[in-house]
């Protein structure tokens, strides 16, 4: 019996803000093409701009000499995203990723920023992020299923 | 790569027939959206008492935009403004939601909504 097929698809952008756009539309037309419905493909629009920005700010650092890799793999009922960049990165499961406090915001006890990893942990089905060896090469992985329910 | 953050300010009148200020904005909302974003609000007058934000023609905003979202909330609150906001697309609407942004600023789908409620 074969393996179900995956569809690797891959995008490399440069470390410079507004890029992440090319990813997050290259996530969204494979995730079109899988037949997510519009929502889902929103959440995961988000979520994988996020990643990138987070990638190109803290894992690379504003260095356009280096290069945010985004792989999608494709297949049978879900979709994975990873984000890689030459961080050092951090190991980090969902649970542990800070909620943000719009109290605390509105009171300027919390930055109004940081709310990056909560957004892409609130909208996608897994994301875990993993420090690379050495201190580099670090990455964030998504996954997003076929007929998820609305969260 | 990013579209540029334009605004314009238009007074118009509420249904209970205050004067209300609304910031249109154009484009992306990101982190270079600032002068934009809180530039177009700390230029208001200073008796500006109702701000209503337009994100209709808003195609990206991203957690930097949020939280220029949130130091204009800030400021607004600290001047006693009040702040509403309509012409989010659904799925920012539910990430406006995410963060608590409707607890400081009320989200309406359309302007009409918006200044029925002002």
């Amino acid at each position: 019996m074969s393996e179900p097929k995956t569809t690797v698809v891959e995008v490399r952008v440069p470390s410079r803000l507004g890029f992440e756009k090319v990813a997050m539309s290259a996530a969204a037309s494979v995730a079109k093409l899988m037949g997510f419905r519009d929502d889902r493909i929103e959440d995961l629009k988000t979520a994988v701009a996020e990643a990138c920005i987070n990638a190109i700010e803290h894992g690379n650092r504003m260095n356009e000499n280096l290069s945010v890799g985004v792989v999608l793999s494709a297949g049978v009922d879900s979709l994975e995203v990873k984000v890689m960049d030459d961080g050092k990165g951090m190991n980090r499961q969902p649970g542990a990723v800070h909620k943000p406090d719009i109290d605390l915001k509105m009171r300027g006890k919390e930055d109004p920023r940081g709310m990056g990893m909560f957004l892409i942990q609130a909208l996608v089905d897994e994301a875990e992020w993993v420090a690379g060896a050495k201190g580099k090469n670090s990455y964030v992985r998504l996954v997003i299923r076929l007929d998820k329910e609305t969260k | 790569m990013q579209n540029e953050t334009k605004a314009h300010v238009e007074q118009l009148i509420s249904s209970a027939g205050h004067q209300v200020t609304v910031l249109r904005f154009e484009g992306d909302i990101a982190s270079t959206s600032k002068d934009a974003v809180l530039g177009t609000y700390q230029a208001l007058p200073r008796e500006t008492r109702l701000v209503l934000l337009d994100f209709t023609k808003v195609d990206y905003i991203n957690s930097s935009g949020i939280a220029l979202v949130i130091q204009l909330l800030i400021e607004a609150s600290k001047a006693g403004q009040k702040v509403c906001a309509f012409g989010l697309s659904a799925h920012f609407n539910k990430v406006f939601t995410m963060v608590g942004i409707p607890k400081y600023a009320d989200l309406f789908s359309n302007q009409a909504a918006a200044l029925a409620a002002m």
